[in-house]
C-alpha cells in the first residue's frame, strides 16, 4: 500500500512538473512578448521594455522558470499587473468561493447519480429505467450556462427565492452564502449528474450479471440484499474514475457559471485575467487549476485501492 | 422419507424465436442422504435445471410443474421464502471458484453471510464458525486465511471456500454444478472426495451435475442422462456403467476413451451437432441424431418405459437399441 502511495505520488508530482513547463512554455517563451501583449499594440517602445524589465523578462527563460517554480513551492504567486496585489491573496480569496462551490456541486452530483443509477438499473427495461435514461439524455444535451439562465428566470425572477446573481461572502453567514451557491451550484450538477447516472447504470448492470451475484443469491440474499452488499462496491471502480474526470469539467464549467451568476471566484478571476492580458494572473491560475485536477485524480487512485484490494497487493 | 420430489419441472426460455424448453418434463425423488448426478453436454438443461431448483432462473423464464421440498412446492411460494430455504435448507456449489467470489470481500466475511443471514448470529460467531468450516474443508491456516480476499488463494482453495459457504447453515440439499470442471486434474480428486466426505458426514443429499461420466462412477448413487432438456435415462450408476438402454446414453459412453482400448482404436463421436432448444421438435429430443429413430418416434415425446427395476428410458426402441448394443 506505502508503495503503491509512493508511486501514485511520484507521478503527481511529474504531472505538476509538465503542466507547468506548458504553461510557461505557451505563454512566456513561444513568439509573441508578454509585455507587448499585456500592453497592446500601440503602447510606447519604452514603456514595453520598462515592463519587460519588471516583469524580470529579460533574464534568460531557464532562470525565469525557476524562479518561477519557486515561487509557487513557497506560495509566493508574484504580483498582479492589473490589480498590483499579490497572486497569492487574490486567488485565497476567490478560492474560498469556488472550492465550496465545486464540492457541493460535486456532493449534490454524486448523489443524485448514485441514486438515480441504482434505481435505473435494479429497475430495468421498466419505465422507472426509461425515465432515468430519458433524463440522463437531456441533462447531457442541455449546455449547463443556458440551464442556469432558466433557473434565474424561474426560481429568482418568477418566485423570487433567491437572488439573480453575487456573492454576499461568508461573513454575511453561512445560510446566505450557501443560498446564493445553491442555484449555481445546481447548474454546473445536472450535466455531470446526468453523465454520471448513466455510467453507474451501466457498471451496476455489468456487476449484477456476475457470477458472485448468483451466488450471494443462492446464500438467500434478496434482491436488495446483494445489490448493496455485493454489486454497489464493485460497480464503485468505473462510477470513481468517471467522478474524477468530471472534477475537471466542474472546475472549468465555473468559469461560465461564475460569470453568469456574477460570482467573485477563481473562474471568474481567470476570466477577467485574460480579458485584461494579466498573464501573471492567468499563468498562476492555470496551473492551479491544474494543481487541483491533478491532486483529485491522486485522490481518486486512493481511492481504487480503498475500494479494490486487488490493487494494494499489485506491484 | 423423500427428501425432493421433482414432478414434470419444465422450465422454458423466452427467445427472439418462441419459447425453448430448457427442461422437460423432468421428474425424479431423492431421499436424505441420497445423491443423484445429473449426466449430459452443454446445453443438455442440467444447469437450468438446478438453477430452476433454487429458484434462481433466469428472469423472465417460465417454470412449471412441481418442485416439493418436505412437501412443501417451492413453486407456490413467494421470493421471501425462497430467500429463506436458499443457502439455509438448500445450497449450490458453482463451477467457476474464479468469479462465483465476490473479488473485494474477504473470504471469512463471504463465509459467514449464509450464519448471520439465516441463524442471526453475531459477526464475531459468524467469523469464528467461518474458521471452523474453513478448517472442515480443508484451508490450510483457516483463521489467518479468512482475512483474505478471492485473488490470493488458489482455484482449489476458492472452491474449498466455496463448498464452506454452501455448509454455512448445514443444508438438507447440496447441489454442486460442475464442481471440479473449472479445477486442475490433481485438485479435481481432492475436491470430489471432500463433497462426498461431507455428504456422508452430514446426511445431505446431494445433487450432482457433471459432464464427466467419470466422476459419476465414483460419487453418486442413481444418475439421469439428459438431452435436449429431457431426463431420457434413469437408472442406479451401477445399473447404468452395466447396461445403457437409451441411444443417446449408449452414444455418449461410446465416446468416452477408455484405458484398455486397442491403440488407434477409435472413438466413436455422435454424428450431428446438439440442436438449439428452440427447434426441438415435441417429439423425442435425440430423434434427429438417433441412429435407430423411426416414425413413431417423431409423433410425440417418449414416455419413461422401464428397463429393469429401477432403471427407465424414454425411448418407444428399447428393443432396438437392446439388440444394436450387443451387436
Amino acid at each position: 500500500m506505502a508503495f503503491f502511495l509512493l508511486r501514485r505520488f511520484g507521478t503527481l508530482i511529474g504531472t505538476l512538473l509538465a503542466a507547468s513547463l506548458v504553461v510557461f512554455l505557451v505563454l512566456e517563451v513561444l513568439p509573441g512578448d508578454p509585455a507587448q501583449v499585456m500592453l497592446g499594440v500601440d503602447a510606447e517602445p519604452s514603456t514595453v521594455e520598462a515592463l519587460r524589465r519588471k516583469l524580470g523578462l529579460d533574464r534568460p527563460p531557464v532562470e525565469r522558470y525557476l524562479a518561477w517554480i519557486a515561487g509557487l513551492a513557497t506560495g509566493d504567486l508574484g504580483i498582479s499587473y492589473t490589480y498590483s496585489v499579490p497572486v497569492s491573496e487574490l486567488i485565497a480569496e476567490r478560492l474560498v468561493l469556488t472550492i465550496p462551490l465545486a464540492l457541493i456541486a460535486m456532493a449534490m452530483t454524486v448523489a443524485i447519480a448514485l441514486g438515480l443509477g441504482l434505481y435505473a438499473a435494479s429497475h430495468h427495461g421498466k419505465p422507472g429505467d426509461w425515465g432515468v435514461m430519458a433524463f440522463g439524455q437531456l441533462g447531457i444535451a442541455i449546455p449547463n450556462f443556458w440551464f442556469a439562465i432558466l433557473l434565474i428566470l424561474y426560481f429568482s425572477v418568477h418566485l423570487g427565492w433567491f437572488s439573480a446573481g453575487g456573492f454576499p461572502g461568508w461573513s454575511a453567514g453561512i445560510l446566505p452564502a450557501l443560498q446564493s451557491l445553491l442555484l449555481p451550484a445546481i447548474s454546473l450538477a445536472i450535466v455531470q449528474a446526468a453523465i454520471l447516472a448513466r455510467v453507474t447504470r451501466s457498471a451496476v448492470l455489468e456487476v449484477l450479471r456476475e457470477d458472485f451475484v448468483r451466488t450471494a443469491r443462492a446464500k438467500g440474499l434478496s434482491r436488495r440484499q446483494a445489490l448493496w452488499r455485493h454489486v454497489l462496491r464493485n460497480a464503485l471502480i468505473p462510477v470513481v474514475t468517471i467522478m474524477g474526470l468530471q472534477f475537471a469539467n466542474l472546475l472549468t464549467g465555473t468559469i461560465i457559471i461564475e460569470n453568469v451568476f456574477y460570482l467573485p471566484g477563481v473562474g471568474r478571476l481567470v476570466f477577467q485575467a485574460i480579458s485584461q492580458r494579466d498573464l501573471i494572473v492567468v499563468k498562476d491560475v492555470v496551473v492551479l487549476i491544474a494543481a487541483l485536477v491533478v491532486v483529485v485524480n491522486f485522490l481518486v487512485d486512493v481511492l481504487y485501492a480503498v475500494i479494490d484490494p486487488r490493487l494494494r497487493t499489485q506491484r | 422419507m423423500t427428501l425432493l420430489a421433482v414432478e414434470d419441472l419444465t422450465v422454458s426460455l423466452p427467445t427472439r424465436r418462441g419459447w425453448a424448453r430448457a427442461v422437460r418434463d423432468l421428474s425424479f425423488a431423492l431421499d436424505r442422504g441420497q445423491t443423484l448426478g445429473l449426466v449430459g453436454e452443454s446445453g443438455c438443461g442440467k444447469s437450468m435445471t438446478a438453477l430452476a431448483l433454487m429458484g434462481l432462473q433466469p428472469e423472465g423464464a417460465r417454470v412449471a410443474g412441481r418442485i416439493a421440498l418436505d412437501g412443501e412446492d417451492l413453486l407456490t411460494l413467494d421470493e421471501a421464502d425462497l430467500c429463506r430455504i436458499r443457502g439455509n435448507r438448500m445450497a449450490m456449489i458453482f463451477q467457476e471458484p474464479m468469479t462465483a467470489l465476490n473479488p473485494l470481500q474477504p473470504i471469512g466475511r463471504q463465509v459467514s453471510e449464509p450464519l448471520r443471514l439465516h441463524r442471526r448470529v453475531g459477526r464475531a460467531e459468524a467469523e469464528r464458525e467461518a474458521v471452523r468450516l474453513l478448517d472442515r474443508v480443508g484451508l490450510p491456516n483457516a483463521a489467518q486465511r479468512a482475512h483474505a480476499h478471492p485473488h490470493m488463494l488458489s482455484g482449489g482453495q476458492r472452491q474449498r471456500a466455496m463448498i464452506a459457504m454452501a455448509l454455512a447453515c448445514g443444508p438438507d440439499l447440496l447441489i454442486a454444478d460442475e464442481p471440479t470442471t473449472a479445477l486442475d486434474v490433481t485438485i479435481q480428486g481432492q475436491i470430489l472426495d471432500l463433497v462426498i466426505e461431507l455428504v456422508d458426514e452430514r446426511g445431505m443429499a446431494l445433487i450432482l451435475i457433471t459432464h464427466d461420466l467419470g466422476v459419476i462412477a465414483e460419487t453418486v448413487d442413481r444418475v439421469i442422462v439428459m438431452y435436449g432438456g429431457a431426463g431420457v435415462e434413469e437408472a442406479s450408476s451401477e445399473a447404468l456403467f452395466d447396461y445403457r438402454a437409451h441411444p443417446y446414453s449408449q452414444g455418449l459412453f461410446a465416446a468416452l476413451p477408455q484405458i484398455g482400448l486397442a491403440r488407434g482404436a477409435r472413438l466413436e463421436p455422435i454424428p450431428g451437432t446438439v440442436p438449439d432448444l428452440a427447434d426441438l421438435p415435441d417429439a423425442c429430443t435425440f430423434v434427429d441424431r438417433c441412429p435407430i429413430a423411426a416414425g413413431a418416434c417423431r409423433a410425440a415425446p417418449p414416455p419413461p418405459l422401464a428397463v429393469a427395476r429401477g432403471h427407465r428410458a424414454r425411448c418407444i426402441r428399447l428393443e432396438e437399441a437392446r439388440n444394436r448394443s450387443i451387436r
